[in-house]
């Protein structure tokens, strides 16, 4: 037994000094990488974090593939005044923590001078301090909390939950889809239960009458039958849905399994619903979202990315995460452009250029996500959220 | 007759001492050498900031290994006992943010509170569950770490001049228009001020050895590996089981509210999520990699287990996996009397050769023949 | 009405926890050792029947069978590669060996079918039926689990009383040594309670899928240890015990989730688990094990 002990111990210290070696080995490797770039002056570095593994991983593969997409699509046409783009994306699990840190250290020591990060907005909340500090220009593509750009070097690309909430409310109470209205959200997500608390707070002020309002939580998203009951019994018209489509899709089974059909309504979270494998889609017939990218859309600028995103990766739908991913890089090669901004500045002359473009009166910028694209110095996006219903399968606008 | 048993007793101490002493070294070279790199600038940004992780899995480790070790019962809450600490310390320092403004007061005092809270809630668990025999005592500490969990996850704690408002969510806090939120459900507390640092972690890791390494060697502790090694033999020459166990119980807890306050305090922002039921579990990997029952195994296997991955992140894929089978090869080498002569024998045949390959090349000295 | 919906979800849910508790129950009962991984073998069940319903176009009945087999072969697999070496080890080492195995299968799982859920195509082709006015509805997912559940249980009591191997499980489960002593093969009345363990939990895995239709490498991981709960309810080491544990472990859950709050219902589910051990710690049906020096 004793020897077993210090056999393990032997081979743990091991690893230790292997472990040392490794890192320095890789400090060494960046650094000098960082000088070349500083050299050179032609290389751009941007840095990505999200979730590439763990329950939120399709999230952060979408994100990240739309910005490798983006990314190559600008340097296989030249790269952008004269610099070329270089991708960096580390996996943060979507994590609130250490995971999230690491992520952004790892990204600094590879050089990252802009951050189009995180996916998730827990793992943003853990880092806009630290790129704060650092003075890095920071572009999330789906952090949607409001709590993400309370710095100014922060900026979003989606919608903040609360202004989802509220359009949705406005949406149903102004075209009077429903009065009587119930509700089913995730409470451990923070997404969800952003929008839902605006919601709230505006289906009130607009006297929609909320008859349910049930959750439920990570651990328990595979029985929506007590939820489903509660709706059906208290007469609820509409269902609303802030959550993604996954579980929304199992609502809608299981609705339809004990005969109840209200119309449901949901964000940009149930964009993809129509493309889930084996689900039977004439279940998602007649409801409506609030999403600012629809894949299905049949305008000449997504229907090129979804079909560039479909050869290149395996024939999978891109999603809205994707779309805003894809869209920020084309941002911040229009800033890029705009500000003169070259690869041998440091990432806080970068910052500052950012800063200024982004919310200069004259900018505004036409994507995926939506047209007109402006910014207040808050970092908030200003775009409108498109109405759709599914139809015959497909999107079809809403007025 | 009394000499004779203090020289025996001085004799049996003696290799605990060295033991326990080389761990302080071991830890206090760690921390010299990380301090000097990093105040001439070698050490990378990653690394920087895997310091203070590095000592909360340690300090989680250890903690564990006294339940899981020295009382020999599973417990897969500790991510739950972490929550607490967490929570209770973020909250005493944004409460306290204004009145108490030096971090070096306030800080240690929030630490505290952290460990406090998290012992308060290792005893109330400790109750009623230590009846319990192995297999149903993990159970429901893993109930337990679930349920502190989720009821964080779904707490909304907001405070205004009519006082503290608590609700399951954030529209029936009623909130006044001066009223701030602390806790807001899954999204979890922000605000809570960046006082980590790794000096304190350091600190924090050397008093968790020296308590452990202490409690282990005690009275206390002794009474504790009797019970491990047979309960009811135990229980007939008159020790109190459950007050024993109570201690363990406490004491990890405890140990585990202070890792969680370095944790909380070493982020701008806390959610409940992170301390699920996989964080539990991957402590007690540490444990069982470490070696179980064996305090400096579980600091080393932390701090490897943690910067691997971390250092090689293209791996990252299958860390659970190799994290899995680690766990069951390590517990059938161990408790396999068969497996283990094997794995004994190979690493012997291993060391015979490196030998002999030594021999050949260099001309063998005596201290190395031996 | 709405109670009695809820009764009826609560009760659907419950003949699930019932089956899987069954596997859990025989296998504590006579291996003395808590299989952590037997929530997982579940979710395996349900990729086996959900390949060879879409890959392969298979059957659905047959493709449940599928599942039996390759959840069987896998369940003795694992008895064999690791848990039969620890037969003399601590219960420590079992459980931690068994945490193991459980998150083996599941990151296997992630890496082979991806860490996106598939949606799972109902195996069950009955009709709902709709009473007072489609008031109250009872799927026909939830007829079949019921109707499954009773079978099970009469077949495993039926099985344990009245066949040698079935007896042979009896007697281990009270008296290793003396059992040994009798002539029986414990390695094989070990192995076999663990293959139909397994197989049990296949048959969970298509009434879940089927009930609830999403798949994902977590999915056996919550209702395995709910069903634990539950056989610790029912008393474990009793087949009746495990039925009525299910049930009633799916009622509360159900209820507590319409009536108190969704996010704290797993937290009654664990509540009550606690409250049990302190209680009765020997659950509504078990006997109560004296343990000697």
């Amino acid at each position: 037994m004793k020897s077993l002990k210090r056999i393990l111990a032997m081979s743990a210290a091991a690893a230790i000094a292997v472990s040392c070696f490794a890192g320095c080995a890789s400090n060494t490797a960046t650094s000098s990488e960082g000088e070349a770039n500083g050299a050179t002056g032609k290389t751009i570095v941007i840095g990505g974090s999200g979730p590439l593994t763990g329950s939120a991983a399709q999230y952060g593969v979408g994100v990240k593939n739309a910005i490798e997409l983006a990314v190559n699509e600008i340097n296989a046409a030249g790269g952008v005044n004269g610099n070329t783009l270089k991708l960096v994306f580390e996996d943060d699990e979507a994590d609130s923590g250490d995971k999230a840190v690491n992520a952004y250290n790892t990204l600094k020591d590879q050089g990252m001078q802009i951050f189009l990060g995180t996916v998730t907005t827990g793992s943003c909340l853990a880092v806009i301090d630290k790129s704060k500090a650092d003075n890095i220009f920071q572009f999330t593509p789906s952090a949607s909390a409001q709590d993400v750009i309370a710095n100014d070097n922060c900026f979003q690309i989606c919608f903040t939950d609360p202004n989802q909430g509220k359009a949705s409310a406005d949406y149903i109470a102004d075209n009077q889809v429903a009065t009587k209205v119930g509700v089913i959200y995730d409470s451990s997500d923070a997404y969800s239960s952003g929008i839902y608390n605006a919601f709230k707070k505006e289906a009130q002020a607009k006297g929609l009458e909320l008859v349910s309002e049930q959750s439920f939580t990570k651990d328990s998203k595979t029985d929506f039958s007590a939820q489903i009951a509660d709706c059906k019994n208290k007469g609820a018209e509409l269902v609303f849905l802030p959550i993604y489509y996954q579980e929304a899709s199992l609502i809608l089974t299981q609705s339809n399994n004990v005969g109840y059909a209200p119309k449901f309504f949901g964000c940009d979270g149930l964009d993809g619903i129509t493309s889930i494998e084996n689900f039977d889609t004439a279940l998602a017939e007649g409801v409506m979202l609030l999403t600012p990218f629809a894949a299905d859309s049949k305008d000449q600028a997504t229907q090129d990315f979804v079909k560039a995103y479909k050869e290149a990766y395996n024939g999978e739908t891109p999603n809205q995460f994707a779309a805003d991913a894809y869209d920020g890089v084309k941002i911040l090669a229009k800033l890029i452009e705009k500000q003169n901004i070259t690869g041998d500045m440091s990432a806080s002359d970068i910052c500052e250029k950012l800063k200024a473009g982004i919310t200069a009166s004259d900018f505004s910028f036409d994507g995926l996500t939506g047209t007109g694209m402006t910014w207040t110095a808050g970092g908030e996006v200003s775009k409108a959220p498109k109405a759709v219903v599914i139809k015959d399968g497909n999107y079809s606008a809403l007025e | 007759m009394s000499n004779k048993a203090t020289l025996a007793k001085a004799k049996m101490l003696k290799p605990q001492t060295k033991q326990s002493f080389t761990t302080y070294i071991m830890v206090i070279a760690a921390f010299v050498i990380m301090m000097v790199l990093s105040s001439t600038g070698n050490v990378s940004s990653q690394i920087e900031g895997l310091l203070v992780p590095l000592c909360v899995y340690s300090i989680l480790a250890v903690s564990l290994n006294l339940t899981v070790g020295i009382l020999g019962e599973l417990s897969l809450g500790q991510a739950g006992f972490m929550c607490v600490g967490a929570y209770a310390s973020a909250l005493f320092s944004i409460a306290t943010n204004e009145s108490i403004t030096v971090a070096w007061i306030r800080f240690p005092l929030a630490i505290l509170v952290g460990g406090i809270c998290a012992a308060v809630f290792g005893i109330l668990i400790g109750i009623p569950v230590l009846r319990l025999r192995g297999d149903y005592l993990a159970i429901v500490t893993l109930a337990f770490g679930e349920i502190i969990k989720n009821v964080f996850a779904a707490l909304y704690v907001g405070i205004d001049s009519n006082g503290l408002h608590i609700a399951l969510n954030q529209a029936d806090m009623n909130l006044a228009e001066d009223g701030t939120e602390i806790i807001r459900g899954a999204l979890g507390v922000k605000g809570v001020p960046q006082d980590s640092t790794f000096v304190i972690g350091f600190v924090l890791l050397m008093i968790t050895l020296i308590i452990s390494y202490n409690f282990i060697n005690s009275r206390t502790g002794r009474a504790v590996k009797a019970i491990r090694d047979n309960a009811i033999a135990a229980e007939s020459v008159g020790l109190n089981i459950t007050k024993y166990k109570l201690i363990t119980f406490a004491l990890t807890a405890f140990l585990a509210g202070l890792a969680g306050a370095l944790y909380s305090h070493n982020y701008a922002t806390l959610q409940a999520a992170k301390f699920d039921y996989n964080m539990s579990i991957l402590i007690l990997v540490f444990v069982v990699l470490g070696g179980i029952g064996n305090i400096r195994g579980s600091v080393i296997a932390a701090i490897v287990l943690t910067l691997l991955p971390e250092v090689l992140r293209s791996i990252n894929n299958y860390r659970m996996l190799i994290y899995s089978i680690v766990l069951i090869v390590m517990m059938i080498c161990t408790s396999n009397e068969k497996a283990r002569n094997l794995i004994i024998s190979v690493f012997n045949w291993l060391k015979d050769q490196i030998i002999k390959l030594k021999n050949m090349i260099i001309k063998p000295k005596t201290k190395e023949v031996k | 009405m709405g109670f009695l919906n809820n009764l009826i979800n609560g009760i659907s849910l419950g003949s699930i926890y019932a089956v899987i508790a069954l596997g859990y129950t025989l296998v504590y009962g006579i291996a003395k050792m808590l299989n952590f991984a037997h929530g997982d073998i579940i979710m395996v069940g349900g990729y086996v029947i959900f390949y060879s319903m879409t890959s392969f176009q298979i059957n659905p009945y047959i493709s449940v069978l599928l599942a039996v087999i390759a959840c069987t072969v896998l369940g003795i697999v694992i008895e064999k590669i690791a848990y039969k070496p620890l037969r003399q080890a601590t219960s420590l080492s079992v459980l931690i060996t068994a945490i193991g195995v459980s998150y083996f299968l599941q990151n296997s799982a992630l890496l082979l079918f991806g860490e996106k859920p598939v949606n799972f195509t109902s195996v069950v082709n009955i009709p709902s039926i709709s009473l007072f006015d489609g008031q109250i509805v009872i799927t026909g997912e939830t007829i079949v689990a019921i109707i499954i559940s009773i079978l099970i249980v009469v077949g495993l009591s039926l099985f344990i009383k009245k066949t040698k191997s079935g007896r042979a499980m009896l007697a281990v489960s009270e008296d290793k040594d003396a059992a040994q002593l009798m002539g029986i093969n414990i390695n094989r009345t070990i192995s076999l309670t663990f293959a139909i363990g397994a197989g049990l939990a296949a048959i969970a895995g298509a009434l879940l899928c089927s009930a609830y239709p999403t798949l994902q490498n977590t999915t056996g991981a919550m209702p395995g240890i709910k069903a634990f709960v539950a056989a610790v309810f029912g008393g474990i080491g009793s087949v009746p015990g495990a039925m009525i544990g299910g049930i009633l472990i799916g009622v509360i859950e159900i209820l507590g989730r319409a009536y108190i709050s969704p996010q704290l219902s797993d937290a009654i589910v664990f509540a009550v688990l606690i409250l049990v051990l302190i209680v009765k710690p020997t659950g509504l049906l078990g006997k109560k094990i004296r343990e000697k020096v």
